[in-house]
Formats: C-alpha cells, structure tokens, sequence
C-alpha cells in the first residue's frame, strides 16, 4: 500500500518559509517594526532625529490593517479567482465589533452620562439596550464576533453563490451589492449601531487610555504581529496541497470539477477565511483611527482595497501588502498635498496596472519573476518529482 | 367670462367668416385681458385709505345692530383688507387707540400688544392694555361675522376664492355653515365647484341632518366619492354613531358606504403604487439599457457607465447655458437639443475610452472592470476640476413641470411621464437600430461569433468600437432625462451605477427585452415594498432578493440558451 500521507507530505513550515523569499523580508521587516518603532517613539526624546512620532505609528498602524486586508483579498483573488468587491463590508463588520465593545468600554463618561447606554441610543430615546449589544463589554467576546460576524455572513454568502456556480463578474456584482445593502442597512438609526455618525468618542482600550502614547504603540505591535499571522496563515494555505487546488480552480474552474473535487467547498473555505481576516483587519483599524461609520460599507472602498493588491502584485501575498502601502502613502500625500489630483491618480492606478503592470510592481521586479503562476507550477512539480523520486 | 367674450366679439371688427377661429382665440385673450385689467384695480381697493377708515370707525358703534350693519355693509364691499380687519373682530383682537381713536388690529405678546394698521397692515407701534380699549363683540354679533367671513370668500366674484373657501368649510365641517353653503349652492354657476359645494353639503348634512332621510341622502352622495378626506367623515361618522345614537338604517348605509369608499381608495392606491413603480422602473431602465449593450452584448463591465449618464447630464447643462445666453428665446428647446448632444458628446467619450483602454482587455472581464474604475474616477474628477462640486442646475421647460392631480391623492407629475414615454422610445430606438439597420445586423454578428464575422469581412474592431460608443451615447441620452430628476453633480453617475448593473444581471444579460422587463418588476417592487417598510429598507430587501435570485438563476430572467459551463 503506497503512504499517501508520505507521499505527499507537504515541507515542513520552516521549510516552505525560508523558500518564500518575499515572505521572509516581509516578515523580517514587521519584526524589526515591531520591535523599533515603539522603542523609537516610547524612548527616543523627541529631538532626536530616530524619534517616531506618534502620529506616525497610528498612521503606519492604519497602514497595516490595510496591509491585512489587501491581504486577505489577495488571498481569495490571486489564489482563487474570486474577485469580491464587497470586502470592505467584512471589514467594517469587525471593525463594528470592535466599535461595539469599545462603546460599552466608555460606560457612564459619555455626553449624556448613561451607564449602559451608549449616547446615540439615549439620543434616540431607547430605553434598553437591543439584544446583539450584550456582551460586547467584554473583550474576549468582541474579539470572538470580529471574526465570528464576517466569517458567518462570509460563509452563508460564499454557500449561496459558490453553490448556485455564480461565478466571475456576477459574483463581482452580487458582492458588490451585498456591501450596498449593509451600507444602507448600517445608515439607518433603527438598527442600532449609532445610523450616520457610527461608533466613536471612544475612551479606552482593557482599561488603557487610547489616546496615550503607549497604547498607540502597543495597537501598533498587534497589527505587526496579526499581519505576520495572518501572512503566515495564508501563505500556509496556498502551499499546502489544498492551495494548489485553489490555483487550479482560479485557472481552470470547470476542470478541476470535472476531474472530482467539490470546487465550491475550497472556494468556500478560503473565502471565509479570508473574511475573517478582514474582520481582524477592522477589529486592529478601529481602535486606531477612532471611529467607524457605514461609509466603511461604500462599494468604492471595497473596489480600492482591489487595486492596493492589483498594484502590489496579484497572487504574492506580500505584494497585496506593499500595494497597500504604496497605495495609501500615495493617497495621504496627494490628499493632503493636492487634493483635487487624487482621483486622477487613482483612476489612473487602476488603468496603468491593468494595461501595462498585470504582475504589478513585485512583477516588475526580476527576482521576484517566480511569483507568476508558471513558474510556481513548474517550482511544485520538480519539488513533486523529487519527493516522488525519494519516496 | 362667457358673455363679456361674446360682447367682445360682437364689437370686433375682424369679425368676419373666414377668420373666425383666429378671431375666437384673439377674443377670448382680450377679453380675459380686458377683465383681468378692469377687475383687478376695482376689486382690489374698493375703498380708499380714508374711507376704509372711517368705515371702520363704525364698528366702535354703540349698540350691536348698528355694528352689524357696518360689518355687511363692510363684507359686501369686497375689499380684500376688510376680511383681517372682521377675523380679528371675531378672535377679540380688534381695538381702538385711545391717542387718535384709530381702529387697530392687536398682537398680543405677554403684555405688551403690537399695534397693526387696518389700512396699510403694517406695525404702527406698541402699547401697554391701559392705552387701547377693546370693540366689544357678543355672542350675536359673533355669528355675523362669521357669516360675514365666509361669505367674503364664499360669494367672491374670484373662483378660486370661492373653491378655497368651500375646501374650507369642508375641513371644518361646521353646522352653522349649512344655511349660508345652501346660499351659495343657489348662487353657483361653476358646475364643479358646485358638485363640491353638494359634497361639503353632504358632509354635514351626515351628522346635523335633521330626518333620516337627509342622513342617508348625504350618506348616498357621499359614497359616490374617492377621496381620503371623505373616508375620514364616514369612519368618523360610523365611530361615533353609538355615543351619538344614529339610526341603525344609517348607520348601516354609512358602514356600506365606507366599506366602498375604502374599496374604491385602495384600488387607487395600487394604482398609484404601480404608477411610482413604472416611473421609477422607467428611470433604471433608462439608466441601465446603455448597460444592457456593453455589458449584455458586448460582454464588458463598463464601471464608467455611471459617468456617462453624468456626462450626459452635464451636456444638458451645457446647451442650456448656451443657449441662455446666445440665444434666450430657443431656451425652451434646450432639452430637445440636449438628446442628441449628450449622444454625441458620450458616445465620442465611450469610442475613445473603448480605443484607448478596453480594447486591450477584451476576454479578461475582470480586469476590464477595475480599469473601467479608473476611468470613472478620472471623468468625475475631471467634471469636479471643470464645473466645481457643488450641483448644477438644469431647469425643466415649461412642458415638464406640473402635474395631474387627481382628487383621490394621485398626482402625476409631468416629468415622470415624459421620462415614461422617453424610455419608451429610446429602447423601441435600440431596439429599431439592433433589427433593421446594418450596423445592428454587423453588431448581433460579432456578438455571437466574432470569428465567423470577421472571416465575412466585418471589421470586428470598428463595430466594437461603435457598439460601445452607442451604449455610453444612450447613457448619455438617459443623463439628459435623469438630469430633470436628480441633482446634476459628479457624483451623479455613482447613485446609478449599482441599480444599473442589478437591472441588467436581473433581466438577463445579452437580453433587451429581459432589461425592460427587470427595469420595471424592480421598479414597481420597490414601490410595493415602500409604504410598508420605507425606502431605504425596501431596497435593502430588493438588493437581498436580487442576491438570492441570482443564486436560482444565475443567468437572469432571460438566460441565452446554450450548453457552454463557463459563458
């Protein structure tokens, strides 16, 4: 009986890391972030000329919750072919999560000093608080429906549309339409998470001031250390056997059906995974920027995060993370420098990478050529045909 | 009017055979004219400052049945500054100043009162209570004026006075009225305002009637009628008919009579419902038909569509700027100009949009799409740095504004049904131009096999080009429409983008039909939906059920036949 298991035994995770060239000078740099830039902002005075201002770190902090996102839309649209134009909602509903325990955090200090009551509740005149509001005051519990919230409505979604084969651009339109209908949903005062305004005014964070240096950086070193996760994560699942599955679907969907596999069960599993990334991506951006409303839900933030992983490089994972950065620097310099020349950079990101950079810049890049789908291929089936030729 | 008309006519020298309707029309406008000019001035001042004065002095008479006289013989003069001067007799605010004996109408705040003149209307100062004495009214002289008021409106030579005043009475549904609504049913000629005046009779007569007979003759009357307000007498009348001890005869009638009037309401409601919702269906078929084009046969998900319809838009505001200021007089053509402008401006736009960027992406949908973002983002900002942010305004011709009023409470307004009618012929146009013309024929030829239409010599690049050129031109067509209805700002495009896409995955994609059909079932859903769960909930759900029916029928209402697993 030949050992299947033995067979096709993936490497071991160090191994397959240490391959990952990309990952690994990614995962070196959010170390030595996370180490630097708070010692550098706590300890360094501010003359100095290392200091890091701690505007800085909120804004490199946002950075990577973006960075997070676009690498969970990477991970189902570069691996997978699912191209969601709804990811911001998936966002935006850890981002509530979070919001909603951050909330009850502020207790009886609000405007109108209501203990249980969040302000725009007793604005409304509500005498209790609904249901879906217990037990946001505990952390644990927030946390657990970051991710909880996103990957259920991910997967009840993703059961629907990879059952029914909705496919390509219908899906691209269902999605979209799907973080339409929260977005006017969320806008609504009734449903109880703050309408127009959203959540915000918050005080602190498991009893830390929010607006203090050291809780800044700390939210900091946890964006460094769940993007890291999370790339680890990702970059476990397209190595391993079922990753190549999900390639083999984004390049040939109706193949891999006919020779045997359940394409929608794969499909399904990586888009929630991936949605409970976002979700953890909105938990760590809250805190963070202060506040979050339902323009989180608007369709065209959801078709930026697309282009962030566009410019990086579609189907790297750490090229979704430097297009989020590339992208986002450029929009805080031109939106604060030249406001009025912002859309025209971004509309004109969105067409100079699709005609002219399809790999986008880690393509351009010759050492990291390998990242295109050929050669990964050719890669996995010489590493095949050794392991084959040990066994 | 009729015999002033006449008169006029019979002195009019161009009264000859030939030129009789000219004359008709001519003669009718003098005469109006000729009314309107007399009327007017005679109407408006029937007394002098001086003798409005003085004439108001005698209601500071000393006994009642001389004020009563100075009060008709007020009301029948038909100055329009006598009705503020008696309302404010009947509420008590009517006083004379002691300094110079001046009869002024009083505002009372705390304790101060501010005098207002009786002729001019305007504030002439301020007192303590010490320095004006109240014009004394009774119970009696109460009902005169009141007479007196009603009559000012109820008997004034201007018809619409006159509806108003019936109207009123109506709302108020006053028993003492009905003597004096009995006067003026005798008196008037106006055969609608006239089956008003039965109706408000009826209204009273419901509840001060004095036999059963008159109960249920009003009761009759009453259920011939289609209105909310006459619902609301009925079930009024019903809910009290116990504490009030009406006849059972009448009670019943009056029950039967609500049950019908409700009947009747809630047809037109529906009506009314399916009147919105084709209005609004019309408005995304017009948004999403240029759609149904490039996304439907051509199979490009053009993002930029949205900014088409805006481009469209501002084109509008374009012509009539130029011609406001070129040509005033041809302003009111400014929308008729604007149809093929806005075509001609947007399909220019889509051929070179299509040249310059599609063309490289054609069999790679997704990537069409996120470049198609691009160029949405660059043409509304493009229109931000031009025109600036803030919304422009297009104003609606003459033709479009206005509406039919029904009195059921349906109104429709004009520039609903010209968008109506307007999509209507704009589809029926594409529809035209897909079937008879050659460039059609060369269109639905490379949609189904560009290979094969190209091997028979069509210029598979060149119909490209042109099929998305009229798809963005109709967007641009459909911007001149929305342009009435929705503010014109950059941003117009992104408020129809998402509609526009769902109409067109809904109906079938590659189907013109299946568009037209999903532009008004959506339409008129959201519609139904609206009065029970609000607009914004409503399209939340159509937006969930969209969702869910795609998942059913992937394809659409109208799928294309074939075998093919991946389309």
């Amino acid at each position: 009986m030949t050992d299947y298991r033995q067979k096709y035994q993936t490497t071991p995770v160090i191994g397959w890391l240490l391959k990952d060239r990309g990952g690994m000078i990614l995962l070196g740099i959010l170390i030595a972030a996370a180490i630097l830039v708070p010692l550098s902002n706590l300890l360094l005075p501010e003359s100095s000329a290392f200091h890091v201002p701690t505007w800085m770190v909120s804004l490199l902090g946002k950075y990577l919750c973006y960075a997070l996102l676009a690498l969970s839309v990477d991970l189902i649209w570069g691996f997978c072919g699912i191209l969601s134009l709804g990811h911001g909602a998936f966002f935006a509903l850890g981002g509530y999560a979070m919001g909603m325990y951050l909330m009850r955090q502020i207790g009886d200090r609000g405007v109108y000093g209501d203990p249980i009551l969040p302000d725009f509740m007793v604005f409304l005149n509500w005498q209790e608080l609904p249901w879906y509001w217990y037990g946001f005051d505990m952390f644990w519990f927030a946390i657990v429906m970051a991710m909880f919230v996103p990957g259920l409505l991910a997967f009840v979604f993703g059961f629907l549309a990879f059952r029914s084969r909705v496919t390509g651009v219908y899906l691209s339109i269902i999605t979209q339409a799907m973080t339409y209908a929260l977005l006017l949903a969320f806008f609504r005062n009734d449903m109880g998470f703050g309408g127009n305004n959203g959540l915000t005014d918050f005080k602190d964070l498991l009893g830390y001031s929010l607006q203090s240096d050291g809780t800044r950086a700390g939210l900091f070193v946890a964006s460094c250390v769940f993007l890291g996760i999370c790339y680890v994560l990702a970059r476990g699942i397209t190595q391993s056997r079922l990753g190549k599955v999900l390639i083999a679907i984004r390049d040939a969907e109706s193949r891999v059906r006919f020779t045997g596999y359940r394409v929608e069960y794969y499909k399904l599993f990586v888009f929630t995974v991936s949605a409970v990334m976002a979700g953890i991506a909105g938990a760590l951006y809250v805190p963070q920027v202060g506040i979050i409303n339902p323009g989180e839900f608007a369709p065209a933030l959801s078709i930026e995060i697309v282009i962030w992983v566009a410019v990086g490089g579609r189907g790297t994972l750490y090229g979704a993370v430097l297009g989020a950065f590339i992208v986002n620097y450029a929009k805080t310099f031109f939106t604060g420098a030249m406001p009025d020349f912002w859309l025209f950079f971004l509309g004109g990101l969105f067409i100079a990478v699709t005609l002219f950079l399809p790999k986008g810049v880690i393509g351009a890049v010759p050492a990291f050529g390998s990242a295109d789908r050929q050669s990964i291929i050719t890669a996995w089936r010489k590493r095949r045909a050794n392991e084959g030729g040990k066994a | 009017m009729r015999n002033d008309m006449f008169s006029m006519l019979r002195r009019s020298p161009f009264c000859i055979q030939q030129a009789r309707k000219v004359v008709l029309g001519f003669g009718l406008l003098f005469a109006c004219l000729l009314i309107f000019a007399t009327a007017l001035p005679k109407g408006a001042m029937a007394y002098s400052d001086e003798e409005l004065r003085i004439v108001a002095e005698g209601l500071n008479a000393k006994s009642a049945t001389q004020k009563i006289k100075v009060i008709e013989e007020m009301a029948a003069d038909g100055d329009p500054r006598v009705a503020p001067i008696l309302r404010a007799m009947l509420e008590g605010d009517l006083y004379v100043r002691e300094s110079d004996e001046h009869i002024v109408i009083t505002r009372k705040q705390g304790k101060v009162y501010t005098h207002i003149d009786i002729v001019s209307g305007e504030e002439v100062g301020e007192s303590g209570s010490k320095e004006i004495s109240k014009i004394k009214v009774n119970n009696r002289l109460r009902g005169v004026l009141r007479d007196a008021l009603a009559t000012l409106n109820l008997f004034s030579s201007d018809l619409t006075t006159r509806t108003n005043a019936v109207e009123q009475i109506m709302d108020a549904r006053d028993p003492a009225m009905l003597p004096l609504l009995l006067r003026a049913i005798d008196r008037e000629e106006n055969e609608t305002l006239l089956a008003r005046m039965e109706l408000a009779r009826a209204t009273m007569a419901l509840a001060a009637g004095e036999t059963t007979e008159e109960r249920l003759a009003a009761i009759e009357v009453l259920s011939s009628e289609t209105t909310p307000q006459i619902r609301a007498v009925l079930s009024q009348f019903v809910a009290s008919a116990e504490a009030e001890g009406y006849e059972p005869e009448v009670v019943a009638a009056a029950e039967d009579a609500l049950e019908s009037v409700e009947g009747r309401l809630s047809t037109w409601q529906t009506v009314g419902d399916v009147y919105r919702g084709i209005s609004l269906g019309s408005v995304l078929l017009l948004a999403a038909v240029g759609l149904a084009i490039t996304f439907g046969v051509m199979g490009v998900i053009n993002m930029a569509h949205g900014e088409m319809i805006m481009i469209g838009a501002y084109t509008t505001f374009m012509v009539q700027q130029a011609l406001g200021s070129f040509l005033p007089s041809g302003s009111a053509w400014s929308l008729v100009i604007s149809v093929p402008a806005a075509f001609l401006v947007a399909g220019a736009v889509g051929v070179v949009i299509e040249r310059c960027v599609i063309r490289f992406l054609y069999g790679r949908p997704l990537e069409t799409l996120l470049a198609t973002w691009g160029v949405s983002l660059v043409l509304q900002q493009a229109i931000r740095t031009i025109f600036g942010a803030t919304n422009q305004q297009v104003t609606a011709p003459d033709f479009m504004s206005g509406a039919i009023e029904f009195s059921t409470g349906l109104v429709l307004t004009y520039n609903r049904l010209w968008i109506i009618l307007f999509s209507i012929i704009v589809v029926a146009g594409i529809a035209a131009v897909l079937r008879y013309t050659a460039f059609g024929l060369q269109m639905r030829a490379v949609t189904q096999n560009r290979r094969m239409a190209g091997s028979v010599g069509i210029r598979t690049g060149y119909v490209d080009a042109l099929t998305f050129g009229l798809g963005s031109g109709i967007a641009g067509i459909a911007g001149v429409a929305l342009s009435q209805i929705s503010n014109v700002s950059p941003n117009l495009g992104q408020t129809y983008i998402i509609d526009s896409f769902m109409v067109v995955v809904f109906g079938g994609v590659g189907n013109l039909w299946g568009t037209v059909l999903g532009a008004f079932s959506l339409g008129i859903v959201n519609k139904f939906l609206e009065p029970m769960a609000g607009a914004v909930l409503a399209k939340i759900f159509v937006l969930i059920a969209l969702i869910l029916f795609i998942q059913k029928r992937p394809k659409g209402l109208f799928a294309l036949k074939g075998r093919a697993v991946e389309a």
